[in-house]
């Protein structure tokens, strides 16, 4: 195929890419609904117990032993901050993942299901030194334990 | 083909699966700023991300910006063995999305 013919198949191919890309944004296509609508309220609440109501119907959560949070002393570049919650607690239904000095404090939530351990491991951007808090949802009641972390390079790129 | 924006690994021992997924995804918050332009970078970020075994699901995320680009996730779970399917999808907040499957080893 003659590298005319080819440079014509991309460049119809990549528009109609990006007219797909266009339509989907614009709602036309509608995209495969995987859940229920993204919890906008939490995620872009400024204060934690606002979030944690938002997410999870209670602001306030009962310190637990039972939690484990895994997250550097020092991290380097906040942009990157790995962050495992562990936890022994009962019946986890969710666990979510907050950095209290973030301009939105949510970071994550997991929903687990019925043979989902109490673990979820991920990375998340930290904007300056704060907590990290690991909120369990355990039987219906909410748990909660922190870990503080120094950033020495804010991760919001700010 | 596209490549895929997804590399998952599920392992079993024991009666526990682990799953580790790494997603390719620029993760962009909303807030930062082009460095050139000063103009902000517009929000561009996963927003869900749900996984399945052999077409159940196991466990499903919803994310804000603050996850890290690239995002890295993590999980165990028990009930499964080697052979079965996982299939991790995401969605972002632009509608785009993407999904793979693997099979347990």
């Amino acid at each position: 195929m003659s590298t005319e013919m080819k440079r014509r198949i991309f460049l119809k191919r990549s528009l109609t890419a990006s007219a797909v890309g266009v339509a989907a944004g614009a709602g036309l296509l509608a995209p495969q609904e995987i859940l229920a609508a993204w919890n906008q309220a939490a995620f872009e609440a400024k204060e934690v117990p606002n979030a944690l109501n938002a997410l999870l119907g209670s602001g306030t959560t009962e310190p637990s032993e039972a939690i484990k949070i895994k997250a550097p002393d020092i991290a380097e570049n906040g942009a990157v901050v790995p962050v495992t919650v562990e936890t022994s607690l009962p019946d986890v239904e969710s666990i979510a993942i907050i950095a209290s000095e973030n301009p939105s404090p949510l970071v994550a939530s997991f929903n687990l299901g019925k043979n989902t351990e109490g673990f979820v491991s991920t990375r998340i951007k930290m904007g300056k030194t704060g907590d990290v808090i690991g909120v369990v949802k355990s039987g219906g009641k909410l748990y909660s334990a922190k870990k503080g972390v120094k950033v020495t390079i804010g991760g919001c790129g700010g | 083909m596209a490549k895929s924006s997804i590399k998952i690994r599920a392992t079993e021992k024991n009666g526990e699966t682990t799953v580790k997924a790494l997603m390719t995804h620029p993760m962009e918050t909303g807030g930062r700023k082009d460095a050139k332009t000063g103009e902000k970078i517009p929000a561009h970020f996963i927003n869900e991300v749900v996984c399945k075994h052999n077409g159940e699901t196991v466990m499903t995320a919803e994310w804000s910006g603050g996850v890290s680009k690239n995002p890295y996730i993590s999980f165990k779970f028990t009930g499964a063995a080697k052979g079965d399917n996982i299939e991790l999808s995401w969605m972002d907040n632009k509608g785009e999305s993407d999904s793979k499957t693997a099979q347990i080893k």
